[in-house]
């Protein structure tokens, strides 16, 4: 009741939050897939670079996300206070399950139909849009929708470095004791995470039709 | 006249790790003709180079030594993909693409080559028709919606589609249920015919050896030990070639 009131109060403001969160992850998610496709594509052709690659995205994953953000403030043109910094830190969280996603799911592509296609005289290119990603498209996407997720729970926290979003209430409740106020951002960020993960997940089962 | 397919002195060498090792030969001095209306058939056991040789004739293996020339035109010549256009290539595992119908998939090649829509749709009819499947019926289905006979009859129109003059087939009746198999190498054998084009048939199946080859090659550690007709195949001494017929 208490929630709904401050909502009824704070209307402005909660919209506005959840338009700079959505905009974080809408923005770190679509970055992360522009690098993080072609980088998953290029491993499946350059097998070497597999551990590297994979390696380092995966260091990065480790990194507790408060740390990882502290390490960007310091940085010249990446870092420093508010949203751009959030979004590079979101983006190096959501390239791992898109990168991995990506190559294995185009690894996964039936050899022998990978041979068929090879042997009737398709390019590479060819082989690649007409073939691999149609049929790997499913696990891309379920490493898009992972990403997604992740990214709607980690921009919570980008409000500690002033990048806004449903975060800045669950900071200010906490730091004020607010039972309300905490809801106020943690409440809707959950459902968010919710919305999101149904939402791709019905366009990812729409893509796997093997 | 040229023949469809000239293969002198074949051979693939897997590349070595260092000065002493220098590689595993798989295919070696690999000598034959082909001419229009006539098959080959490659027997041999497991690991005795047949796949690989065909793989070398398309190019999806780059032959170590010796030369291979399709119409006269020397392979190693032509852009892979280009080269793969002209040749038909039929797998034991057929290899069609989930995600296009039966027609999408009969039609691949000719849409590569850019004909225009209406001639591939009257291509794909003919053929459809040709390996014993009704297009409008079959057409619009998807690889999944088929048993395994009718994919392989999909397989062999499919890489009839853009009138290749050679055709190479790798153990295409393999995976096939006795009964099936029968049925399709009847058919096939009445298609050979008709279709008049250079064909290299890759089986370890004497018995289908004998119905479909006009010329019978035998490979024994990457090499062409015995080459001849059904006939000489029958009567030949050579031990390995008695090893097969006996096993017939």
């Amino acid at each position: 009741m208490n929630l709904l009131r401050f909502y009824g109060d704070h209307a402005r403001e909660a919209f506005g939050l959840l338009g700079q969160h959505l905009y974080l992850v809408g923005a770190s998610t679509l970055l992360a897939i522009l690098i993080g496709l072609p980088l998953g594509v290029l491993l499946t052709r350059r097998p070497a670079w597999r551990g590297p690659v994979l390696g380092l995205a995966n260091v990065f994953q480790t990194i507790p996300s408060l740390a990882l953000f502290g390490f960007l403030i310091p940085l010249p043109f990446l870092g420093g206070i508010g949203a751009r910094t959030a979004i590079v830190a979101l983006v190096v969280y959501a390239l791992l399950p898109i990168v991995r996603n990506t190559y294995v799911g185009i690894n996964g592509v039936d050899p022998a139909v990978r041979e068929a296609g090879r042997g009737m005289g398709m390019t590479d290119r060819q082989l690649l849009t007409m073939v691999e990603i149609p049929l790997g498209l499913g696990v891309i996407f379920a490493g898009v929708r992972v990403a997604t997720v992740v990214g709607v729970g980690t921009a919570t926290i980008a409000a500690a470095i002033g990048a806004g979003g449903l975060g800045v209430y669950i900071f200010r409740g906490v730091s004020t004791v607010d039972d309300t106020l905490i809801l106020a951002g943690a409440l809707p960020a959950a459902l968010l995470a919710l919305i999101a993960d149904g939402l791709l997940g019905l366009v990812e089962r729409r893509f796997a039709h093997r | 006249m040229t023949p469809v397919l000239e293969v002198r002195g074949l051979g693939y060498r897997l590349p070595g790790r260092g000065k002493r090792d220098t590689g595993n030969a798989l295919v070696r001095d690999v000598t034959f003709t082909v001419g229009a209306g006539e098959t080959l058939v490659l027997l041999g056991r497991s690991g005795s180079g047949k796949t690989t040789t065909l793989k070398l004739i398309n190019r999806l293996l780059e032959p170590t030594s010796g030369e291979v020339r399709l119409q006269g035109e020397a392979t190693a010549t032509l852009e892979p993909y280009r080269l793969r256009r002209r040749i038909g290539y039929v797998i034991q595992e057929i290899g069609l693409f989930p995600h296009f119908t039966v027609a999408q998939n009969v039609g691949l090649v000719p849409r590569l080559e850019g004909w225009p829509p209406a001639r591939i749709a009257a291509r794909v009819r003919e053929l459809l028709a040709l390996v014993g499947l009704d297009p409008a019926e079959f057409g619009p289905r998807y690889p999944r919606a088929l048993s395994g006979g009718q994919r392989q009859r999909v397989g062999v129109a499919r890489a009839l589609a853009a009138d290749p003059a050679l055709l190479l087939l790798d153990e295409p009746f393999g995976a096939l249920d006795p009964i099936t198999r029968v049925e399709l190498q009847r058919e096939f054998r009445a298609l050979e015919g008709r279709l008049g084009k250079g064909m290299v048939f890759v089986t370890h199946d004497v018995r289908e050896g004998l119905l479909l080859g006009t010329k019978l090659g035998l490979m024994h550690e990457g090499r062409l030990t015995f080459l001849g007709t059904a006939e000489e195949f029958r009567r030949s001494n050579d031990p390995q070639v008695k090893q097969f017929m006996e096993a017939a």
